[in-house]
């Protein structure tokens, strides 16, 4: 397969491009999304190409931007919608919870809101409380919303197609610290699957289940955890809905021992939801307690010194499992 | 010039609304309906003169109070009753109730549990129709409530902005639940709000069925030449409460009489008498083609079966 090495920025415009291309009825929404090209440049180039039809700069108006979205869907359209910062879509949980999200269901069946809502999120560029949230948690309890967290340049054009081409409502979270990341990616067109954990590291003592950021901070935590002997297994979810729980006890089987990482905050968190579900599925494989490695329960600070304490990072993750694992007095 | 016979629809289709809604308000005694429902008794006149005013192929979406619209665009009261009575053969499969129906088939976007929430989606659907090149309108009903909320703002600006074919219908019926819109409107008329988004406004009586559809089709035929939105504020009222238990504390006698006087299908009645040379005799015959229509519609929705509990879960999602 003929690859290149992209950034994850690039892989998400391309996928953007080609559906565009591929479907007149995919357009565009958001703030400052043309000529300006988006807060993070993600945009950028589309105007030029689709012109103001499809690449739409709406006002300031989040709460009835999502609804516009629905409107347009029910006559066959399919919206993507940026959210400048996932922060911003507190204004729009009307639009997603009481219409968009239950739409389907409460018409029994008879319509279809394929909208793709693209939200970065994450901490780490000093933005302080308002400006760095990660809030996928919160929509983890709304049935009827598809979540999807894409860690690399591969899995965000793939994921984003497959978003696009979704007859639902899909969450689409992008890691702000992951625009500037490379990674290969096919030449060719492909499209990734919801609900199918990725396994970018095989390890037989402790199994990582994380998403987005994360995966790159617990990669680096598994290397130094590799020198002492602690062998780490890492699963990349993609989606957290749906959630590959199959994929998480498969591995659970091997190594007895789960870690939950996750950047939102912990209480009420994915790994809250990922330790309930393993605990009713597969408790009899687990030969120590689950542990969740997450944001703290704070509003994220502003200072490099408190931003940095507040949010996981490999040396935290390291450390925390290296702790755990010599307190449950696993053989190392 | 409309012809005698449209004239006898308009008034055989509001007074479809008021007896299936009286007939409903009786439902709930005898435990056939649940939960509750909120009657459009009094304001047939605004979805009956405007839905009458656009075609089939145009679009409305409506509110918590919606089954008037519902069968004004034409729904089938028979799917309506069985939704009602929380039956699989229902618009929703039992699955939405009175507040959450709609019909595509029909151009109907969807009833609308929170207030104001169809607003955007009809301002969606509006930017639809312009994308596409179609030739077609979206009336997007709400009340005067909703015209406090923010959606109301967004909407009718970014409607404005993009020229976009809809056009907003305030039902004015005075009351948001039991808060009077003196006591949170600062201004007479809720119409005065769209010109600062450069919207065109009418105010009309929205208990004359003709001057709503007049009012409609005016800005309808705009709206489909490209020339953007319209407001129009109908001044009505309800004869019953918000909803099914609500004890009407808040409004006088003297008010709910004075409104009586004014109801849309006895003015109505007696223009089609008086001016269009209907018979009696003829009115009788509608009045029972209607009673007939809604007996129909309970008799479908009691036989028919209720939804298997083991689906509860189906339809959250779109499988293909």
């Amino acid at each position: 397969m003929l690859m290149s090495e992209i950034f994850y920025i690039k892989a998400l415009q391309d996928a953007l491009f080609e559906e565009m291309d591929r479907n007149e009825n995919v357009f565009m929404m958001g703030e400052d999304i043309g000529t300006y090209g988006g807060c993070f440049g993600v945009t950028r180039g589309l105007l030029d190409k689709f012109g103001k039809k499809r690449i739409i700069d709406t006002p300031m108006s989040e709460s009835s931007m999502v609804g516009w979205g629905i409107g347009s869907s029910l006559l066959g359209l399919r919206p993507i919608i940026e959210i400048m910062f996932m922060d911003f879509i507190t204004l729009c949980m009307d639009q997603i919870i009481n219409q968009a999200s239950k739409m389907r269901y409460i018409y029994g069946g008879a319509v279809k809101t394929p909208i793709v809502i693209r939200a970065p999120a994450g901490a780490g560029r000093r933005y302080g409380a308002s400006h760095s949230q990660s809030l996928e948690a919160l929509f983890m309890n709304i049935p009827g919303v598809k979540i999807v967290a894409p860690s690399n340049p591969y899995d965000v054009k793939g994921l984003m197609k497959s978003s696009i081409r979704d007859n639902n409502i899909v969450l689409f979270i992008e890691g702000k610290l992951l625009y500037w990341n490379k990674g290969e990616v096919p030449k060719e067109e492909y499209t990734i699957p919801f609900g199918k954990a990725n396994i970018i590291r095989n390890g037989d003592d402790v199994t990582i289940v994380s998403y987005s950021r994360m995966i790159n901070e617990c990669l680096k935590a598994a290397e130094t955890l590799e020198k002492k002997g602690i062998d780490c297994e890492i699963l990349d979810l993609r989606t957290l809905y749906p959630l590959d729980f199959e994929t998480v006890i498969k591995s659970l089987k091997k190594t007895g021992k789960l870690v939950i990482v996750e950047e939102g905050c912990k209480t009420g968190g994915v790994g809250s939801e990922i330790s309930a579900i393993i605990s009713e599925k597969a408790f009899e494989y687990l030969s120590s307690p689950i542990l969740r490695i997450a944001g703290l329960d704070i509003p994220i600070p502003y200072s490099p010194v408190l931003e940095d304490v507040t949010i996981p990072d490999a040396k935290i993750i390291e450390n925390t499992i290296y702790k755990k694992l010599l307190r449950t007095q696993v053989k190392l | 010039m409309v012809n005698i016979n449209e004239l006898i629809e308009y008034y055989k289709k509001m007074l479809l609304i008021r007896k299936f809604e009286s007939k409903i308000l009786s439902l709930f005694d005898e435990n056939k309906i649940f939960g509750t429902t909120h009657v459009y008794i009094g304001e047939e006149a605004v979805a009956v003169g405007a839905c009458s005013a656009i075609t089939r192929d145009d679009y409305i979406t409506s509110t918590h109070r919606g089954h008037g619209h519902f069968i004004a665009k034409g729904g089938d009261v028979k799917l309506i009753m069985a939704e009602l009575f929380g039956k699989e053969a229902g618009y929703s499969k039992g699955r939405g109730g009175t507040q959450h129906m709609s019909d595509l088939t029909i151009g109907h976007l969807g009833s609308n549990g929170i207030t104001s929430g169809g607003i955007p989606i009809a301002t969606g659907a509006g930017l639809a129709i312009k994308y596409k090149g179609l030739e077609r309108v979206v009336l997007c009903f709400f009340g005067d409530g909703a015209c406090n909320e923010g959606y109301f703002h967004e909407s009718l600006n970014f409607a404005s902005v993009m020229e976009l074919p809809v056009i907003f219908i305030c039902e004015n019926n005075l009351y948001a639940m039991s808060t009077p819109v003196s006591s949170v409107f600062p201004t007479k008329d809720i119409s005065c709000r769209s010109k600062s988004y450069n919207v065109p406004c009418e105010v009309v009586d929205g208990n004359d069925v003709l001057e709503v559809k007049k009012a409609v089709e005016k800005a309808a035929s705009k709206a489909k030449k490209g020339k953007g939105p319209t407001f129009i504020e109908c001044k009505t009222y309800r004869h019953f409460g918000h909803s099914r238990n609500d004890p009407k504390i808040y409004r006088s006698k003297e008010e709910e009489k004075f409104w009586l006087q004014k109801d849309p299908i006895t003015r109505f009645k007696k223009y089609l008498i008086s001016n269009g040379g209907v018979t009696k005799t003829k009115l009788g015959e509608v009045e029972n083609d209607v009673k007939i229509e809604i007996e129909n519609a309970i008799k479908f929705a009691d036989e028919c079966p209720f939804p298997d509990p083991n689906n509860v879960e189906k339809y959250v999602f779109c499988e293909s």
